[in-house]
């Protein structure tokens, strides 16, 4: 049986070219996605920003459940929701669009977050029609605030290990659950709770669990370092009683819930990053225009103009992979069947497929803002060290994404797993693929070509190679240590970072030339210029990389051969930073914020 | 209660306009527009009218060309029932603009007709009095509250140090100063909604002007300020310079 669908699965961009025509970009946002912008802005701007002192430096977590309930009037707790049950029914670039710019709100995006993702998602999802019916209305409006309960004391990361335990009842009509939940987001507030607990010890589940269960109480809030207007407390089971009809999805079944729910919750987390980096800019760029040393002011310096060009540019690629992931998503979703009856369930499946993107997505996006944030700090200087400034929350608050949702060190090694296991399963034929590059790498060097490249050729090229360097380099490794791979945390990370900047690179490169093939190549100078400056650093990285995966999978003459074929893919004429840096800080400084 | 609310596209207040080439316009490259700021009061005025009578309508009217079909969607988002797209041009000249708005309300049913006080473009502050005025109505302008009973409206109006309240017969019209109300902003949900709302179409062609346009021009750039110097000592100086260089003393 063939595997072919009609729209392109998760990690195909690997090993497939894929026209500029067929991707999402923001450009393709309509007026009704600008409209819900506004909207979004308003919102922030009415019900957030004016409670800014209290919110994130007085301690008053509370506020968070007013501002949902006024999220919750303006419909923006209601967009992955279907409609039947009041909500809008989006489609995944329109939760992705309002998701970024909920980041404009600081600390409430976690309450956005864990209330619209992980806390309403599995009831859409995996919820009978009685448990969608009962939770689903509420949550669209705030009337209810939603938890996601997964972590505990000793289950972060490996979250199957979880001690939590359900034991039905003599009468069968409950559960009891006892377990201590850890770092859940909402949870002082919360009025419902997704949580995972093992029946009988053993059978993984999720339940849906009110807060006034009997047995269930709710830690203290820790004292976080940043995000400090978010609720995070523990979740404490002494023999909570949960009715039956509260088991969400098949009894050891949770960590389908639990994956699945996750994977969403990362790739909104991404878009959140990506919201997160704008605003650094939109901060530190006013400033330094504004902020005179040496009788100029800031944004004259080369060194200035440099950090605003590397956050401009990597924003841009990230800000391309998510909505062009996004696109995927809506296209393997619009082959389903919308009346079907288990619409909803399969929705989640056709976003599975994703997962690769969905965990790149999270790392590089993640690693974006730290990015912004750091260097926007620096931009402000000592300004930037103190609370009246924004770059001090925004430098505390990133710190948070890259431990969550899964913390980057475990997504890095989810993206090269999942490509192997796609390729076993023979849903991705990778290793056909690396056995074609391997016999290229290994034969004659091909005729180059001499002369001038044209409007993004050499950066096409550049994805090309970078392509090649992943298949070869993950290929060979996986041919090498066979099964042994999964234990090979550092050659995992490594090509999980190689497949990541090829996927950016080529995202901000499909999305440059589908603006040029639009508007012309004027209209997209400054988004190739980003791409240039971008890509022809993360080439000799991702060599790196490609070489440190070599390196520890074969030696002699077997690993210089291998480096020789390596060394030749990334071989690239360097560009000058400096002009790029100024081209395109002195378009992000006239705008004064993020601008394509 | 029937009400028809006037309203304009213009550029966001947050854009930066610039002068275009031709000096006789502006260069649109790059520049947001929205619905005019004045405009969101009448149209929440309107709505707030309609949800207290318990019935009537709330249609939104303006003269412009299909990019204005937005702006009114923008109105449907907020709550209003229907749109009407007057096709055609404005005119720098307000009474131009004023003639063909007047031509599409005619012949309609309505108790009020709202406005925003002005435009924020090309601030005339001439449309609403001239449509009253062409429609023979009373017309009650900058106001900043207003009641409406048993088909008489009761307008509170900014006037210079103070107010002035006026009575007034319905049908009438009433252009609505900042303060007037707060007005809501689009749900998700009431954008979705905007997309089924009747939106007609009414070719009317393009307002007459009185006026020729002779030049638009940006502001003159501002020159840089300058220190005098620090502490009291600085203070002669500084009020000479203000005496004979500024001349504001």
């Amino acid at each position: 049986m063939s595997t072919v669908t009609a729209y392109p699965t998760g990690g195909q961009f690997l090993l497939e070219d894929t026209a500029p025509a067929d991707i999402f970009t923001p450009e393709d946002f309509d007026e009704t996605q600008r409209m819900i912008v506004d909207t979004v802005r308003e919102f922030i701007g009415r019900s957030v920003t004016p409670h800014r002192e209290e919110f994130e430096f007085g301690k008053k977590v509370e506020l968070g459940k007013t501002m949902l309930q006024e999220a919750g009037r303006a419909g923006l707790l209601s967009v992955d929701i279907p409609e039947v049950y009041g909500g809008m029914g989006s489609d995944k670039a329109t939760t992705m669009l309002v998701t970024e710019v909920i980041a404009w709100s600081g600390s409430f995006s976690c309450w956005h977050g864990a209330q619209t993702g992980i806390g309403t998602l599995p009831i859409v999802y995996f919820g009978t029609k009685e448990q969608k019916e009962k939770y689903l209305p509420k949550l669209a409006t705030g009337e209810l605030v939603s938890a996601y309960a997964l972590s505990e004391p000793g289950a972060g990361t490996d979250a199957l290990a979880a001690r939590t335990t359900a034991v039905l009842n003599a009468g069968k009509t409950h559960y009891l659950l006892n377990g201590t939940k850890q770092y859940i987001t909402n949870a002082g507030l919360a009025d419902v709770f997704i949580v995972f607990a093992k029946v009988d010890g053993e059978n993984f589940t999720a339940f849906i669990v009110d807060r006034d269960s009997p047995g269930l109480s709710i830690g203290p809030e820790e004292k976080k370092m940043g995000i400090k207007g978010s609720s995070t407390c523990a979740v404490i089971l002494e023999d909570a009683q949960i009715p039956v009809a509260n088991v969400l999805g098949e009894i050891g079944r949770g960590h389908v819930v639990a994956f699945n729910i996750l994977n969403v919750g990362r790739f909104k987390l991404g878009a959140g990053t990506v919201g997160g980096c704008k605003v650094a800019l939109e901060h530190a760029v006013p400033y330094v225009k504004q902020r005179q040393q040496f009788g100029r002011p800031l944004s004259d310096f080369g060194l200035i103009r440099a950090k605003i060009a590397d956050i401009a540019a990597r924003t841009f690629v990230s800000e391309s992979m998510v909505y062009r992931t996004a696109g995927l998503m809506d296209q393997a979703i619009a082959t389903l069947d919308r009346d079907a009856e288990d619409f909803d369930r399969q929705i989640i499946d056709k976003v599975e497929e994703f997962t690769i993107e969905c965990s790149m997505i999270k790392v590089f996006a993640t690693e974006s803002l730290a990015l912004a944030a750091e260097e926007g700090l620096q931009m402000l200087g000592g300004y930037g060290f103190c609370e009246d400034y924004p770059l001090e929350q925004i430098y505390r608050d990133e710190r948070i994404n890259r431990i969550f949702e899964g913390t980057n060190e475990i997504n890095r090694m989810l993206v090269p797993g999942m490509i192997l296991r796609k390729a076993l399963k023979k849903e991705l034929p990778f290793f056909a693929a690396a056995k074609r590059v391997a016999d290229d790498l290994l034969g004659p060097p091909a005729f180059e070509e001499a002369g001038e490249p044209g409007f993004l050729e050499e950066e096409a090229r550049l994805v090309a190679a970078m392509k090649r360097s992943c298949v070869a380099a993950l290929g060979f490794a996986a041919q090498k240590h066979g099964e042994n791979i999964k234990d090979q945390q550092e050659i995992l990370s490594d090509a999980a970072d190689m497949v990541m900047e090829t996927y950016a690179c080529e995202s901000g490169l499909l999305r440059a030339l589908k603006k040029a093939s639009a508007g012309g190549e004027e209209s997209a100078r400054l988004m190739a210029d980003m791409l240039t400056l971008y890509i022809h650093d993360a080439m000799d990285r991702v060599a790196i990389w490609g070489r440190n995966v070599l390196a520890q999978s074969a030696e002699g003459d077997e690993l210089r051969t291998m480096m020789t074929g390596l060394r030749r893919l990334a071989k690239h004429v360097p560009v000058n930073r400096a002009r790029l840096h100024d081209a395109i800080a002195g378009r992000v400084v006239e705008a004064g914020r993020y601008t394509v | 209660m029937k009400i028809i609310v006037c309203v304009k596209r213009v550029p966001d207040s947050e854009s930066r306009v610039n002068a275009a080439a031709d000096r006789k316009s502006i260069d649109t490259q790059g520049v947001k527009f929205v619905l005019n700021p004045y405009d969101e009061f009448a149209i929440e005025e309107a709505l707030r009218l309609k949800e207290a009578a318990g019935d009537g309508s709330v249609t939104v009217m303006t003269l412009g060309g299909d990019d204005s079909k937005e702006t009114l969607r923008s109105a449907l988002a907020m709550g209003a029932d229907e749109a009407v797209l007057l096709k055609g041009q404005t005119s720098i000249d307000g009474l131009g603009t004023a003639e063909k708005l007047a031509e599409g309300i005619r012949g309609r049913e309505y108790d009020l007709i709202l406005f925003g006080k002005q435009a924020i473009d090309d601030d005339n502050l001439q449309v609403p009095a001239m449509v009253a005025e062409l429609l023979e109505l009373p017309c009650a302008t900058v106001v900043v509250e207003l009641q409406v009973a048993d088909g008489r409206a009761t307008a509170k109006r900014e006037v210079e140090g103070g107010h002035e309240v006026v009575e007034f017969a319905l049908p009438g019209v009433v252009a609505a100063q900042k303060g007037l109300n707060e007005p809501r902003y689009a749900s998700l949900k009431g954008i979705m909604m905007a997309k089924k709302k009747p939106l007609e179409e009414v070719d009317v062609g393009d307002a007459e002007s009185r006026l020729e346009l002779i030049e638009v021009t940006n502001p003159p750039e501002r020159s840089a300020g300058e220190i005098v110097g620090e502490g009291p000592e600085a203070v002669p100086e500084l009020v000479r310079k203000l005496r004979e260089q500024a001349k504001v003393l």
